[in-house]
């Protein structure tokens, strides 16, 4: 009995040693898989880095792949772009559905509304492209951008931001799309947020004799605004890798946007349409160039987001 | 005076909380939208031989997507199989045995971070390093990609659900001299299983309508294929190809094929949320 019972203990040290060992693996994965995107863009980029350089190529505005001519100002451009507009209407929209949430709606509707916004996110990105490509972009093309372009032309800057065809391939309609697909990020998060305002501090204002928006404005968004932060640079995360849904409605042409009915370009949307097709290695290597630099800009996003929430759920 | 300012405050309160309203009815009018479209377009073309056959030659309407469906399903298990055993352990070293290092904190919140990584990144990454240096696309390459993108997901969950389990039931194990392996593997999973369960379909449901990460690596294919070590069809590059291309039964087709994702991924949710309840009571 003593000796099995020794044996048996010996062996299970080793095994729980060994299984420690696996599970410390996995986790290791995480770290090693992070740095190891970053090392493998930096090598495969190395080429168009070294004929390049780094500010010449974010300036410039040449991709001829014939005279093998790299620049990435377009799809950088483009990226930032369509990001910032689908973030402008996103985002009060996002917080208008929080605020509606947490302190408007009766009970009934609360679950209702947040099943809502749950499947905005889980409805995957290539279907938001598809509809965006087959619904939305001729309904923009043959009813909203022409009266938006009665409506603006006018006026004298607004009038720039519409001209040019309404094909309904463009920036407006990629960055309606986008900015559907970018609520629930922030909604969910501020949703989040709105419920850890002290009950206390709420009556307080109220029995001061402040109105609902007051405390909402005066209140609960001071308290909330680092998770509203948090949020907010979610949706740009998104918002700057998303690729399937904007690689159906924003063509893939590059030149700058003269205004917002113009195709343009992004990062995600040369790669989704150029990496097979890349036959030169300077190609392949400049489209490398361009992921490297999106996932540089998206990482310290997502991770500086991801910090102020963490903040958040941890007071 | 003092009675129009308090009726002015009232007023702005009222106009603005009922913009609010608004804001929720465009984000439910965009997705009843959405839903409408794709059943309106996508039950159109649904029918048996959607699922089973092959594609009729490019020009000749017909056929289906039996390739996309078969590929898709291997890359999906491919994946399965790699992605969440991997996030399963992963998330028990950071709740178990590597609790106390301040390195399980900062690998759980890279974890965090390495979700939101935009998937076609992980698509070109994986095209270094395996389509690349093998010389071909392939379904493993595909499998892999798809991993990458559920393993911290799953690793969230694993780790979430292990730490709402009480800090006595370890004890009462390790009280009776079971040593750690046997405790996590015989009293923590069997009490956080459907925990777990709920997860795991999750993160499928989050991986399974991924189209950027395979596009480099699966790639495509017209034919139908179970070699996993070649280029491979799946419904959403298949959705993707035939959108952009000029034939109108491409078309449908493709709205079909949406129509069967959305349903699959609502169906997975739908699991995951009645489980989750059940394992409440």
């Amino acid at each position: 009995m003593d000796l099995g019972l020794g044996i048996s203990k010996k062996w299970d040290y080793f095994v729980d040693k060994f299984f420690l060992f696996l599970t410390f693996l996995g986790a290791i994965l995480v770290p090693l898989s992070l740095i190891g995107i970053l090392i493998v863009f930096l090598k495969e980029a190395s080429l168009a880095i070294q004929k390049f350089g780094f500010v010449s190529f974010i300036f410039s505005s040449e991709w001829d792949p014939v005279f093998e001519k790299f620049g990435g100002a377009v799809p950088l451009t483009g990226t930032i772009i369509v990001a910032f507009i689908a973030l402008i209407l996103g985002v009060p929209i996002a917080l208008g559905i929080a605020i509606f949430v947490s302190e408007v709606c009766p009970n009934f509707l609360k679950e209702v509304i947040r099943l809502a916004v749950d499947l905005l996110a889980a409805i995957p990105s290539i279907i938001y492209g598809l509809w965006g490509l087959f619904t939305l972009a001729p309904i923009h093309a043959r009813y909203i951008e022409p009266f938006l372009q009665k409506v603006f032309t006018p006026i004298p800057l607004l009038g720039k931001l519409f001209e040019g065809t309404p094909l309904g391939i463009d920036l407006f309609t990629a960055g309606i799309v986008l900015s559907i697909m970018v609520i629930p990020f922030t909604a969910s998060i501020a949703i989040e947020s709105f419920y850890l305002v002290p009950r206390v501090l709420k009556e307080s204002a109220y029995g001061m004799g402040a109105t609902k928006w007051e405390v909402i404005k005066d209140v609960m968004f001071p308290y909330c605004r680092i998770g509203i932060f948090g949020g907010i640079g979610l949706s740009l995360g998104r918002a700057l890798g998303e690729t399937m849904a904007v690689a159906f409605v924003l063509g893939n042409i590059n030149n700058f946007p003269t205004s917002l009915l113009t195709p343009t370009t992004t990062v995600t949307v040369k790669l989704a349409n150029e990496f097979t097709e890349a036959d030169k290695d300077i190609h392949l290597s400049a489209l490398f160039y361009l992921a490297l630099l999106l996932y540089i800009m998206s990482l310290f996003i997502i991770a500086s987001s991801k910090y102020l929430i963490m903040r958040v759920r941890g007071k | 005076m003092r009675e129009r300012v308090l009726k002015i405050r009232k007023l702005t309160s009222t106009t603005i909380l009922t913009i609010t309203g608004l804001c929720a009815l465009w984000g439910i009018f965009w997705l009843f939208f959405i839903i409408f479209d794709l059943i309106r377009h996508g039950i159109a073309s649904i029918n048996l031989s959607f699922f089973l056959e092959v594609p009729t030659p490019p020009g000749e309407p017909g056929g289906g997507l039996k390739h996309a469906f078969i590929g898709h399903l291997l890359i999906t298990l491919g994946a399965i199989s790699l992605g969440i055993p991997l996030g399963i352990l992963a998330g028990t070293f950071l709740a178990e045995y590597g609790r106390n290092y301040r390195l399980s904190n900062v690998i759980s919140f890279l974890a965090d971070t390495m979700v939101s990584v935009p998937a076609i990144l992980i698509g070109a990454f994986v095209y270094a390093i395996m389509v690349k240096p093998l010389g071909h696309f392939s379904g493993w390459a595909g499998s892999v990609a798809l991993a990458i993108i559920m393993f911290p997901v799953v690793i969230r969950s694993t780790e979430h659900m292990l730490k709402l389990v009480p800090w006595t039931m370890r004890e009462a194990a390790f009280a009776l001299g079971a040593p750690y392996y046997k405790v996590i593997l015989q009293v923590l999973y069997p009490a956080i299983k459907t925990g777990l369960l709920t997860g795991a379909l999750l993160a499928i449901a989050r991986e399974i309508g991924e189209a950027a990460p395979l596009l480099f690596t699966s790639f495509n294919n017209n034919f139908l294929s179970y070699n996993m070590n070649g280029p491979m069809a799946s419904l959403t590059v298949t959705i993707f190809v035939y959108a952009m291309g000029p034939y109108d039964y491409w078309h449908t087709q493709a709205w079909a094929a949406a129509f069967v994702i959305a349903l699959t991924i609502l169906v997975l949710n739908f699991i995951a949320r009645i489980i989750l309840k059940g394992g409440k009571h």
